[in-house]
């Protein structure tokens, strides 16, 4: 089928709108046309047939990738969000299907990421009665989708699906999962067409600004001596880069990140004081706590950010930006709350401030930036031992990509130093699991930003114990030449626990010596080319290789077994007890 | 300090909504002491009455919590003072023992208590009333021997509300007005800028 299907101008009623009579299916996949959802990860299964079946005559219109594993759909999905700014889209049958999507949705909630999941369901009729393949998705999906809903007519589907992308996208993103009874998408039904949701009585996905709150909130900033901007992925997700560069640059505020802001304001901006949180930079986290004015744009204050919350930014007036409400005063009490997108909030903001230098203020995060330079990150890019640290791996990468490259990272500790050193020139640049920490996240989500972002290098920065949670999905590269280079950082260990049982457990490594396959041979059975290496007189060239390879290419760094993450906010303390060692 | 507040939410009706309400006080491992849903006096809009015991601080959180939920309009929060309610209690007992008694008949005429069923071997009385009236009324019925005791949840009503028909109105339109989005801020409004 090619062209979009339109209802014939002839009806049998002139009152009524033209109608053609389609599948439940028909419409799912029309549905997804015309939201312009045009990439599917999925994986097809009993309870979803009728809609791959009617894929078979979209297959020009959509490209549905086939994963080896529903959660490597759901990351692949994310992946592709978070690159392209849209929304992913993910099929999953009933069953084990939908619930092996339920970590990828957890991630997707408390990361913000938009997503809808159509996952198949039994025949309504056999609702409730312990059928092949029937779990009670909607209730197991409940606390970690934004919205979900379950279709068994297939008249729903055309304004439930609207309603979905709708939810997903607007407001603070978030997961919608349908679930579609096989009868709804068996039935044939009178289709009117398709009309995109833009409004639903009981959600408001912005709050409204109140310009009185605007207008405390700059008379705070200008009466500030230690102004502080931290800022979240809010930033990207309301495409307000640029409002949150002019915000700064006018009143010279230092701004540092949270781990899903990184990549929204350009490594090397001069007020770039780098990363909040417990593997953060010094100045940031230490100078949290001397701030008069703490001014927080789209960032919910999560624990690894704030450390002891009790001793967190006490002296500071706190002024949030935010566009959910239930995030105002939930773990941080806020002086001035100002709710709403941050891209029409900023400008406002901006308008109203006045221009300073505060260069005392700003040589602090300098001086604490060089205490961290000489005690922890000149050792770490510019070891003197023999063995590599993660540190110098992606210093190399850094050289070798400009800072131009999409990295996607795996959870643990190659994602603190990947984030900490990598650089980044432009948005949307890096894609971690952030609030979640799912570890497997990473080489799916590397498939799924690189459907989203084509013309991008994707490296996928992993661990040896994350690659191991997904490596089917090397199965998913292989079938569909996804240009990805995966860099997998080998220490050997499931390094961030083993560094925590070393610091706080009396070195009692417990079940962290983790054992790899031989990753060159294992991808080279997936038609996927590589190398391994352990010296570094091999590490430029070798990522040199990696990143002319055409295709995907998969390179191992055997790095220090046993290399820690400074620095370090340890757990149930404030973020000004931060250790360099 | 903990103490007794009464939640009022604003909903469509919708299957699955109540579970979405629930596991906000379940995943903080707050305990629910009563719930109600029913119509409310807009049409099509159901209201839950929802009773905790809980710090101000954290209704207000949970309030925002569901509020956040797609298909809730709006949630309140009020104590005991700023609502009137009432529990519907139902009292089941041996019709021999008011007919032998005519103290029972009394007692239940003093608590204002109606009889709904009366049948040869038990008598149902209904009252309605605050938790302690309704409570004390099983006290004295209890050693006349009490058969079945039920008590409904909390339905309040909040005496300073305008009911919803004009906010529903307002959330009809594509861009609400300000009012809908009220909040605690504004009325303290001074209160929050001389933080």
């Amino acid at each position: 089928m090619d062209t979009v299907i339109t209802a014939p101008n002839k009806t049998a009623t002139s009152t009524s709108k033209p109608t053609v009579s389609i599948s439940g299916s028909q419409a799912v996949l029309e549905a997804l046309l015309a939201e312009n959802a045009t990439t599917i990860f999925g994986y097809p299964g009993g309870a979803i047939m009728p809609i791959y079946d009617a894929l078979y005559d979209y297959t020009n219109q959509i490209k549905h990738i086939l994963v080896r594993h529903e959660q490597g759909a759901i990351h692949a999905a994310q992946g592709f969000a978070r690159s392209s700014g849209k929304t992913g889209v993910v099929f999953a049958t009933s069953g084990p299907g939908a619930t092996n999507l339920v970590t990828g949705l957890a991630d997707a909630m408390i990361d913000s990421t938009p997503l809808v999941c159509i996952t198949g369901q039994v025949f309504a009729h056999l609702l409730g009665t312990d059928a092949f393949q029937e779990v009670d998705v909607i209730n197991i999906t409940t606390p970690v989708t934004k919205w979900n809903y379950q279709i068994t007519d297939a008249t729903e589907i055309p304004h439930v699906l609207a309603k979905a992308f709708f939810i997903a996208g607007t407001g603070r993103p978030g997961p919608v999962l349908i679930d579609i009874t096989k009868n709804a998408q068996l039935q044939k039904f009178e289709y009117s067409g398709y009309e995109k949701c833009n409004h639903i009585r009981s959600y408001r996905p912005k709050p409204i600004i109140r310009k009185s709150y605007i207008e405390e909130a700059a008379k705070v900033i200008n009466e500030a001596k230690k102004p502080f901007v931290i800022f979240g992925q809010g930033v990207i997700l309301g495409k307000a880069e640029q409002e949150l560069k002019a915000f700064i640059e006018k009143g010279n505020f230092p701004a540092a990140w949270t781990l899903l802001g990184l990549s929204a304001l350009p490594t090397d901006h001069p007020l770039n004081m780098g990363m909040l949180g417990m593997h953060g930079n010094y100045g940031p986290n230490v100078l949290t706590n001397e701030c008069d004015v703490l001014i927080a744009v789209g960032m919910r204050f999560d624990d690894r950010v704030t450390g002891r919350l009790d001793k967190y930014a006490k002296q500071a007036k706190v002024i949030h930006l935010d566009i959910d409400p239930a995030e105002i005063d939930k773990n941080v009490q806020t002086t001035v709350p100002v709710w709403g997108d941050c891209k029409e909030t900023l400008p406002m903001l901006t308008q109203l401030i006045q221009p300073n230098n505060h260069t005392a203020w700003i040589n602090r995060f300098r001086e604490y930036a060089q205490q961290e330079y000489d005690v922890v990150i000149q050792n770490e890019l510019n070891p003197t031992s023999s063995i590599m640290t993660m540190g110098e791996v992606i210093k190399t990468l850094n050289e070798l990509t400009n800072g131009e490259a999409i990295v996607v990272t795996d959870v643990g500790q190659h994602q603190m130093v990947a984030c900490r050193y990598a650089k980044f020139n432009q948005s949307k640049s890096n894609i971690t699991s952030g609030g979640a920490g799912t570890m497997g996240f990473g080489l799916p989500a590397a498939i799924g930003a690189k459907f989203g972002a084509p013309n991008r290098t994707v490296v996928a920065i992993i661990g040896d114990g994350g690659f191991q949670m997904t490596l089917q999905e090397l199965g998913t590269i292989m079938q569909f030449n996804v240009d990805v280079k995966i860099l997998i950082l080998n220490n050997e260990f499931l390094g961030m626990v083993r560094q925590w049982q070393q610091l706080f457990h009396d070195k009692r490594y417990s079940f962290v010596d983790i054992t790899s396959p031989n990753f060159v041979q294992l991808a080279k059975a997936y038609h996927i080319e590589g190398n391994s290496i352990k010296d570094r007189s091999q590490l430029k060239n070798a990522l040199q290789t990696m990143l002319n390879h055409k295709g995907s290419y998969l390179l191992e760094v055997m790095v220090g077994k046993e290399n820690n993450v400074f620095p370090m906010v340890p757990q149930g303390c404030s973020v000004a007890e931060i250790r360099l060692q | 300090m903990k103490k007794e507040y009464t939640i009022t939410v604003y909903t469509e009706n919708q299957i699955g909504l109540l579970n979405r309400i629930a596991i906000i006080f379940s995943r903080r491992k707050i305990n629910i002491e009563s719930l109600n849903t029913s119509p409310s006096e807009s049409e099509g809009i159901h209201r839950f009455t929802i009773l905790i015991n809980e710090t101000e601080e954290v209704v207000r959180k949970l309030c925002r919590q569901i509020e956040k939920q797609v298909e809730v309009l709006k949630a309140y929060y009020n104590t005991e003072d700023e609502i009137v309610w009432q529990e519907l209690a139902m009292y089941k007992v041996s019709t021999d023992a008011i007919a032998e008694k005519v103290k029972v008949e009394r007692l239940l005429r003093e608590y204002g208590a109606r009889a709904v069923v009366i049948r040869k071997d038990y008598t149902v009385f209904e009252t309605s009333g605050h938790r302690e009236e309704t409570d004390r009324l099983i006290k004295v019925l209890e050693p006349h021997g009490l058969i079945e005791f039920v008590r409904s949840a909390r339905v309040a009503i909040i005496k300073s509300s305008n009911g919803f028909h004009e906010k529903l109105k307002q959330f009809e339109q594509l861009e609400p007005g300000e009012e809908v989005i009220e909040n605690e801020y504004l009325s303290k409004q001074a209160e929050v800028f001389s933080m």
